[in-house]
């Protein structure tokens, strides 16, 4: 039979050498290994005073975002959530009433959007759905939570800081 | 009322030497299960406990308290006497061992001599060995009382690992007793002092006693006795809060006493090279030696973690064969050959 890979070695069956059986070099060999692991640099990363980058391709945590001037840009068209594999988003809409142009950006608004973060994968399907931009994926991970409601996130827990407010 | 005139200096001198020794003893072996865990770590590449403290340094404090607020579980089956006796037994003869090591030449304190050794019996190596197969009883009592086959099984195998292994270890010693012709550890020390360390007379019947002391201690890779993975933690298995910890404890109080007496009998003790041509006085000279023993001492200890890190346990008839069939013959060569060299040097 070929070979798959150039890497097969045959199990060596020889009965052991005088120097195999007296054992001594091998834990010798052994020991100098772990000596120099001491002096290794180590692989632990202490979390809470260092932290390990992120890759520039990461997809943690959604935000919903808002335009120059504040306004909410979703417009609950929806398209997010057919793209969304695992069917973790739901959303409601609603229509915008005279004198909340400040709130939101076009005349449909979502009245209710939350993300079930135990469903989602973070494939970011629903960043690259999104025709207006208001959905990405952010750098941060889901945080530990006691009872599953708490990973329902709301409107409340994904739009970002009005940019206004801040001033 | 002459009769009974007591030396009041003597028992004072006595008291804080035993007591030093003993605070010694406990401040190693606290500080063994830091440098134990820290070894491990940088042999894993990982950095080992640093939260406690700089470096970690207040671990050993908090392990120590962490078992002594642990709810204290006797089983309702167990034999309740013998129970708390085993790990009692333990302690005890873990601390006895190291009165008849010397810890270093004599102090002069205002025209006293004071010896840095407990007590300088003529049979001091006989009485460590009377007094390290006692140990074995806290380990053989802790898991028959136990109720526990795990805990059973891990006495047996204690038992039979200690006595295959503590005649190959006699038989390197009475090789090395051959040769210094006292069984008095100062004199073996004083006659290093003089002289060439023993290692370099006897290389063979140093590498058994070593195994061997790996062996009497418990520690891998001849740890069967508490082996975590096949026994559950072995004889300590039903063990908890400062029982346990009696039980650790004396582990490496045991692995402090051995190293040192190691370094005593095989690396010159208190005596390092060169030390009687420094032209220094009595008591500088003393301080100076305890220090080198002190620092053979943890290079021993360094060494035993090192082991532990590196070599994977044996299994119960590999630990039997190495003992009977390869310790014991090679105990017997050395002493055959060290006779014969012995004799002819005589005549």
């Amino acid at each position: 039979m070929q070979a798959l890979t150039n890497r097969a070695k045959a199990v060596d069956r020889r009965p052991m050498t005088f120097m195999e059986k007296l054992y001594i070099p091998a834990i010798a060999k052994g020991m100098s290994i772990t000596f120099k692991h001491i002096f290794q640099r180590k692989a632990t990363v202490s979390f809470p005073e260092k932290k390990r980058d992120f890759s520039p391709v990461f997809r943690g945590l959604h935000i919903l975002n808002r335009d120059e001037e504040g306004r909410e840009r979703c417009t609950a068209c929806g398209l997010c959530a057919v793209a969304c594999p695992a069917e973790a988003i739901t959303m409601e809409a609603a229509e915008r009433k005279p004198g909340e142009e400040n709130l939101y950006r076009e005349e449909k608004y979502a009245a209710k959007y939350e993300i079930n973060m135990l469903r989602c994968i973070f494939c970011g399907f629903c960043e690259e759905a999104c025709p207006k931009d208001a959905i990405y994926l952010s750098e941060t991970f889901a945080p530990a939570n006691y009872q599953r409601k708490g990973f329902i996130y709301g409107k409340d827990d994904l739009l970002i800081p009005d940019p206004k407010e801040g001033k | 009322m002459t009769l009974l005139s007591i030396d009041w200096f003597f028992i004072i001198e006595k008291v804080l030497l035993i007591s030093g020794v003993l605070v010694l003893s406990l401040v190693v072996a606290m500080y063994s299960t830091w440098g134990e865990r820290k070894i491990a770590a940088w042999i894993q590449d990982r950095l080992g406990p640093n939260r406690a403290g700089p470096m970690g340094l207040l671990q050993p404090l908090a392990d120590g308290g962490k078992l002594f607020f642990k709810e204290e579980i006797i089983p309702s089956t167990s034999n309740r006497f013998l129970f708390i006796l085993g790990p009692s037994i333990a302690m005890l003869v873990a601390c006895m061992t190291s009165a008849v090591i010397p810890w270093g030449d004599t102090l002069t304190i205002a025209g006293r001599e004071i010896s840095l050794q407990v007590a300088d019996v003529n049979i001091g190596i006989l009485f460590i060995f009377g007094v390290v197969s006692m140990g074995v009883y806290g380990i053989m009592l802790g898991g028959w009382a136990s109720n526990n086959k795990y805990s059973l099984m891990a006495s047996v195998r204690a038992a039979s690992q200690i006595i295959s292994y503590e005649l190959p270890m006699g038989l390197a010693l009475i090789a090395l007793l051959m040769m210094t012709g006292s069984l008095s550890l100062k004199d073996i020390v004083e006659q290093q002092r003089h002289g060439l360390w023993n290692v370099v007379y006897q290389p063979l019947g140093f590498f058994i006693f070593l195994v061997c002391a790996f062996a009497e201690c418990n520690r891998a890779p001849f740890d069967l006795p508490e082996a975590e993975n096949e026994l559950n933690g072995g004889y300590h298995l039903e063990y908890s809060s400062m029982k346990l910890g009696f039980f650790l404890f004396a582990e490496y109080i045991n692995m402090f006493i051995s190293s040192a007496l190691m370094a005593t009998m095989y690396f010159g003790g208190y005596a390092f090279p060169g030390m009687d041509k420094l032209g220094l006085d009595g008591n500088m000279l003393t301080i100076l030696g305890f220090l080198a023993l002190f620092i053979k001492t943890l290079v021993f200890i360094f060494f035993f973690m090192w082991v532990r890190w590196t070599v994977p346990r044996f299994r119960y008839d590999q630990l039997m064969r190495l003992g009977w069939k390869v310790m014991i013959p090679l105990a017997l060569v050395n002493m055959l050959i060290t006779g014969a060299v012995v004799l002819a040097r005589q005549h």
